[in-house]
């Protein structure tokens, strides 16, 4: 147990250094620095950044299949390190590739500096018909498109069987049965129930928006006027509950993603972690669920606020969109639609768990809607769990300035940890905060 | 044709500090908002740094950051050189390359080491602790932070500055130790009123060296940001605050006006210093 757990630790480690190591390095966009290695010459390249795990395979599949074009693949870290990088290119006018893989959340964001394409003139009409509606919405700013849908995010409440069957307990079906097995798994002195991490936002706005917040409205014939709604009652009841529940000691407060909560859900200090499809991928990655633990985890669906009117939320997923520095955009916006889109590419994203696809001829393939997840023990995830989900996804309306709220979120949350704040202080201050960001930037706030 | 002599220097100077500062100074007067495009609004900029909360704060704690650790690593240095100095065996030598070693680890890999080293899931302290029945620390919560940096810093730096001073210290002329002996001067003696007092102007330099990057403060909260993130925030120092301005925010003009207010502080800093040290400072 130890020694698996300190090579976990080691290679956490090496994977942080390996991504400081890539932020030092310049994501060029001549050919010659490409990852993958181009076999066909004199053909057109379009340069491309990205991160997924099995991104290599998916580029190696795409440039097999054509003749007219090849992709250059460049890695220049993983989330915040590529979005940096990329806003850095936006402002020196130079310096980034033709297409760019980006999260849903962040379309915005640099839609509204006019660093993306809108690429429905571009071959939309061919593929419209592969994704939802939901899926294409998460892309859009009004009627123009700037990102073609790769993958999803629906969340569920993954959990350990073993911990569950110890204490007795089944799993929570609403927020209020959450709270009660905690506290029954507390008090026959089991582990911790879950985790409130500062770092990860982005969850905690997604089970705002469960509740019924709507944190950002906008119109597309207005531009400059933007609605920022942070401090409603769901908001604060979320921010409250789950402030709560760290102040009782049923959830731990640890940052997710760092060795130290991997070590954690290893270890089974954690009987559940309220997360997105593709999370197996990443704890399998990270060691979990291997071994020992082999079919220790289990998926069911995210609990409710009210149980007669589910409301599915959405962590993370991400597009490929064309950059407005693309020399070509035509042939940029045909490797966007092209990439991580023929059956190969999604069937080895799906089987590996690296991905939850919008791609329909993924989605509706019974190969993958019955597949026996390995990580949960041949449970039947997507089926049971993950495809209802993003069925009944909504699609939200992200923040044109995405970035500055995640972070000032994350400043309060980690306020509530301390115990310094309550969850609906938090809210408020959020609120004024957000709300004076987007005057600064010159909106109108409504 | 001096000039072509200093020429070479001239142009990469001016290529690669005086223009980048220049354009830095001109960004920082301008203001580019998402809605609305960029206007000049000249010392804008600069007063809202200076009423910005974020910045004060991060300016706030590496002055206090500065006043505890630069005193604590250069009389660790300080110490380390003067015995060092004093005793010549091969363990010295030994010593002297192994207090020296941590400077030579890039201070990424070392704030990434101390991550792993302070982790109370797995570090060895949580093995330590608990062998007298005790917990851990958490020198990543926001109570203990201060004095896990501390160590790191120290860690770091202090044998770097031993070996300024131990090469000052080995310029000294031996035949004034021997005159001090035959005064009837101790150890003791020669350490505090002959040695310290002549390389004074080395520790002047140090001093002024850790002044200036105790203010730039960076590199390690930055790297200790992705594990304690919560503790350390975005705007933990001012440098880390420019740098999110910057590059995450793409907010340049304001990323630009943070540096130089930044740089206005350090400067104030160096040269309060500079004044009060004057009669000493044959160094610099």
């Amino acid at each position: 147990m130890k020694r698996r757990r300190i090579l976990a630790t080691v290679a956490m480690l090496a994977a942080g250094t390996g991504l400081v190591a890539c932020s030092s390095d310049e994501g060029g966009s001549d050919a010659s620095n490409c990852t993958n290695t181009i076999t066909k010459q004199n053909v057109p390249v379009v340069t491309m950044w990205g991160w997924y795990p099995n991104t290599q395979l998916v580029v190696d599949n795409f440039n097999k299949q054509h003749d007219d074009v090849q992709v250059c693949w460049t890695n220049v870290g993983q989330g915040g390190d590529e979005y940096d990088k990329f806003q850095t290119a936006i402002s020196a006018g130079t310096g980034a590739p033709d297409v760019i893989m980006v999260e849903a959340d962040r379309i915005p964001t640099f839609q509204i500096q006019g660093a993306l394409v809108d690429i429905k003139q571009y071959g939309y009409d061919a593929v419209k018909a592969n994704y939802s509606e939901g899926a294409w919405k998460d892309v859009s700013v009004g009627d123009a498109v700037y990102g073609v849908p790769v993958d999803g995010g629906p969340m569920g409440m993954i959990y350990r069987k073993d911990i569950f069957d110890k204490y007795k307990i089944t799993p929570p079906k609403t927020w209020a049965e959450y709270e009660q097995a905690a506290q029954k798994v507390k008090d026959a002195g089991g582990p911790l129930f879950g985790d409130f991490g500062a770092n990860v936002p982005a969850v905690l706005m997604a089970l705002q928006i469960q509740k019924g917040a709507t944190p950002f409205t906008s119109d597309p014939a207005q531009p400059n006027a933007i609605g920022v709604k942070l401090n409603d009652q769901a908001s604060k009841d979320v921010l409250d509950y789950w402030g709560g529940l760290a102040k009782k000691g049923l959830v731990g407060t640890q940052n997710q993603f760092t060795p130290e909560y991997i070590s954690g859900v290893i270890n089974g200090n954690y009987a559940t972690y309220i997360s997105a499809a593709w999370a197996p991928g990443y704890l399998t990655g990270a060691g979990v669920g291997k071994g020992q633990d082999t079919g220790k985890f289990a998926v069911a669906p995210l609990p409710q606020w009210d149980s007669a009117n589910p409301v599915q939320v959405n962590w993370g997923g991400s597009a490929f969109s064309v950059t407005k520095q693309a020399k070509k955009p035509e042939l940029a916006a045909k490797v966007a639609y092209g990439l991580y889109a023929d059956k190969e590419s999604l069937t080895d994203g799906w089987t590996n768990q690296i991905i939850f696809p919008l791609n329909l001829t993924a989605l509706k393939d019974p190969a993958f809607v019955d597949l026996k997840v390995a990580f949960f023990g041949g449970q039947q995830a997507n089926k049971e769990v993950y495809v209802p989900a993003a069925d009944a996804y909504q699609g939200v309306q992200y923040a044109p300035f995405g970035q500055y709220y995640l972070d000032a979120m994350e400043k309060q949350v980690s306020e509530v940890i301390k115990g310094s704040i309550t969850g609906s202080q938090a809210a408020d201050r959020l609120q004024e905060d957000v709300a004076k960001y987007a005057k600064e930037q010159g909106f109108t706030v409504q | 044709m001096g000039w072509l002599f200093v020429g070479p220097f001239g142009v990469v100077f001016l290529a690669f500090l005086i223009a980048p500062l220049a354009y830095a100074l001109y960004l920082s007067l301008f203001q580019k908002k998402l809605i609305g495009g960029t206007s000049f609004v000249l010392f804008d900029n600069y007063v809202k740094a200076f009423t910005d909360p974020s910045f004060l704060s991060g300016a706030w704690f590496v002055i206090r950051f500065s006043l505890v650790s630069i005193p604590v690593q250069i009389i660790i240095a300080l110490a380390l050189a003067l015995i060092l100095d004093s005793v010549t065996t091969l363990f010295a030598r030994f010593s002297r390359l192994m207090i020296f070693l941590p400077y030579a680890i890039p201070t990424v890999i070392g704030a990434v080491m101390w991550g792993f080293l302070y982790s109370r899931g797995f570090g060895p302290l949580t093995d330590i602790f608990g062998l007298f029945g005790a917990t851990a620390p958490d020198f990543l919560s926001s109570d203990l932070i201060f004095y896990g940096l501390l160590n790191v810093v120290t860690w770091q730096w202090a044998g770097y500055y031993m070996i300024i001073l131990y090469a000052a210290l080995q310029g000294v002329d031996p035949t004034l130790y021997e005159a001090a002996r035959m005064d009837g001067a101790g150890r003791w003696q020669i350490a505090t009123r002959i040695k310290i007092p002549l390389i004074a102007p080395a520790l002047i330099l140090i001093l002024v060296f850790s002044v200036i990057g105790t203010l730039q403060f960076f590199n390690e909260p930055q790297i200790l940001r992705y594990l304690a993130a919560g503790t350390i925030g975005s705007d933990f120092t001012p440098n880390m605050y420019a740098y999110q301005q910057a590059f995450s925010l793409a907010n340049f003009n304001y990323g630009s006006a943070i540096s130089f207010a930044l740089g206005g502080i350090v400067f104030i800093c160096v040269y309060a210093f500079l004044f009060f040290t004057r009669k000493r400072r044959s160094f610099l």
